[in-house]
């Protein structure tokens, strides 16, 4: 009896010497919490955004143009005043950069009809119009590709059957959504030629299935945001009307 | 749940009156159990202002201010809490534009958040541009699968930190995403990714093994899951390929999940991956448990979710 309790004993106290600071995992017990209008938003910390948000906000709601009218990028079948701005725009900011850095000139702009993340409203533009229009950090790039790459894009468009906005190019489809007539600043297209051509990064890297950018001749990073080209081109343009034009159409017979 | 704490409890008590005096004083002074919990969020994206009333998916949600003010209720109740952030906390808003990400950090910092790791967004500045932030970030940035050796980064970045809270030993890593094809090269420059599987193994190894870590959680910005391509590393994968990793929290794919997901490791053990969305719409919450209870092992780890 007595060696059975010493024997209990000693199992007791290795238990015991063993465990007694070994906490073990238990149980796991996992929610999700909303972050919504029921919570009290802390005075401090709403105090400590304050002046920045107010800074921005005067920044982003300050008057650059206007726009005469309110424009949308449905408003046209294969191109529409808003990307006709989106094309021009960033032919007319980015040409002299490219220049000055290569000594040549920008020969056409072909942007994504997707790209044109919201409509600018009738009345004052601001830099949050641009926000808002591409929120998006996509850089323009100047790619140099030869004529026969500019035939693959001007097939490309005439089959993706969309406004994508272009600048300098001037494109005419037949009733069936065959090239008609290609042209870049009213030449045609030379295959053998070197044409540089304006775009985003997204475009370049074959986003919206454009590949034919690539194998590109050159390639010329100009650190511009399309954003950055828009709100600067607001800044420099007193009143906003783009319309819609002959650049690209399509033949009704 | 309740009723089988009581039984041990129980028992645990009958134990002590067997063996008389043994044990008392260690039980006497001591808590039942130890609680802690893991608060996390992924991809805020400069969210700081919440959405308006009329915003067309997430009207009236968000806010860092709010935010704060439940983190702060939370660590009232239990003071034993960790504030984590999965990474993507720049861009989104005109206040990475404006800031850079500096009231991203100083708000994180104000809300003491104890660790982050880096997403591919964190380098929309490029490398210099989150460089430049540090100073604001009061709290450590851990990556165990990017190599800043070769970059201005250099000696930021821990691959893992070891919190102690309670005397229960929490040991975090931070594991990135394949930046090749997702980031502009001249953004992350020299930064070298390593393998997600393979560096979870050495820091399991080191915080379970050499550092006897009781929870060991992945702070991961790999993404939840790819359904079109199963086999590419993913939380769920990596979740699979590993053990001795209690909880992965996720991002990237700003994946809102109706409730933490269990998963089996390759042990057949359960643990967890969570995520909560995106945007500072939500704010994750896990409890652990933990007690002295004996049989353990043979009972397993019990998941609530």
């Amino acid at each position: 009896m007595k060696l059975q309790h010493l024997f209990i004993t000693i199992i007791a106290l290795t238990f015991f010497n063993c465990k007694q600071d070994t906490w073990q995992l238990k149980r796991i017990q996992g929610e999700q919490i909303n972050i919504n209008d029921t919570l009290q938003a802390d005075a401090e910390i709403e105090a400590f955004i304050k002046p920045y948000r107010e800074h921005v906000n005067k920044d982003l709601d300050s008057v650059l143009s206007y726009a005469v009218a309110t424009y949308s990028k449905s408003d046209g079948e294969f191109n529409t005043a808003i990307g006709n701005l989106f094309a021009d725009a960033v032919y007319e900011q980015s040409n002299p950069v490219f220049f000055k850095r290569t000594g040549k000139n920008i020969d056409m702009v072909l942007l994504n009809h997707g790209g044109i993340r919201a409509i600018i409203s009738k009345g004052p533009v601001t830099s949050r119009t641009g926000f808002e229009i591409m929120p998006f950090e996509n850089s323009i790039v100047v790619v140099g590709i030869k004529g026969s790459q500019i035939n693959d894009m001007t097939n490309y468009l005439s089959k993706a059957k969309r406004a994508h906005p272009i600048a300098k190019l001037h494109l005419v489809l037949d009733v069936d959504y065959n090239v008609k007539e290609a042209d870049i600043s009213g030449e045609a297209i030379d295959t053998t030629r070197t044409y540089y051509v304006a775009t985003n990064d997204y475009l370049y890297s074959g986003g919206d299935h454009m590949t034919f950018f690539q194998p590109e001749e050159s390639l010329h990073i100009l650190d511009y945001k399309i954003r950055n080209a828009l709100i600067d081109y607001f800044k420099q343009t007193d009143t906003i009307k783009p319309v819609i034009d002959n650049r690209f159409i399509k033949l009704k017979n | 749940m309740k009723r089988r704490e009581f039984i041990q409890q129980t028992s645990a008590s009958a134990a002590l009156v067997t063996v008389g005096g043994f044990g008392l004083t260690s039980f006497a002074s001591g808590e039942k159990y130890k609680k802690i919990t893991i608060l996390h969020t992924n991809d805020v994206h400069s969210h700081i202002d919440p959405f308006g009333p009329d915003d067309g998916r997430n009207p009236n949600q968000g806010g860092v201010a709010r935010r704060a003010s439940l983190i702060d209720s939370i660590r009232k109740e239990n003071p034993h809490t960790l504030l984590l952030d999965a990474g993507d906390i720049f861009q989104g808003t005109p206040y990475f534009n404006y800031y850079g990400g500096e009231l991203e950090f100083k708000l994180m910092s104000k809300l003491k958040y104890d660790a982050a790791t880096i997403g591919n967004h964190d380098f929309d500045n490029g490398l210099e541009g989150l460089f430049a932030q540090m100073p604001h970030a009061e709290f450590d940035f851990i990556s165990a699968n990017y190599d800043f050796s070769n970059t201005v980064m250099d000696g930021l970045v821990k691959p893992y930190k070891i919190f102690n809270k309670n005397g229960i030993k929490i040991g975090v890593f931070g594991m990135g995403i394949k930046l090749e094809g997702l980031v502009d090269k001249k953004m992350y420059k020299e930064t070298e990714y390593l393998d997600p599987v393979e560096m979870s193994q050495e820091m399991t190894r080191i915080l379970k093994e050499d550092e006897k870590c009781d929870l060991i959680i992945c702070l991961s910005h790999i993404g939840y899951y790819y359904k079109n391509s199963p086999d590419h590393i993913s939380d769920l994968v990596l979740a699979a390929k590993t053990k001795d990793i209690d909880l992965i929290i996720g991002g990237h794919t700003h994946t809102f999940l109706p409730k933490p997901t269990v998963v089996k490791n390759s042990l057949g053990n359960n643990m967890l991956v969570n995520q909560v969305g995106c945007f500072g719409l939500n704010l994750g919450k896990i409890d652990f448990y933990f007690d002295k209870n004996k049989n353990i092992t043979s009972e397993g780890v019990s998941i609530t979710v």
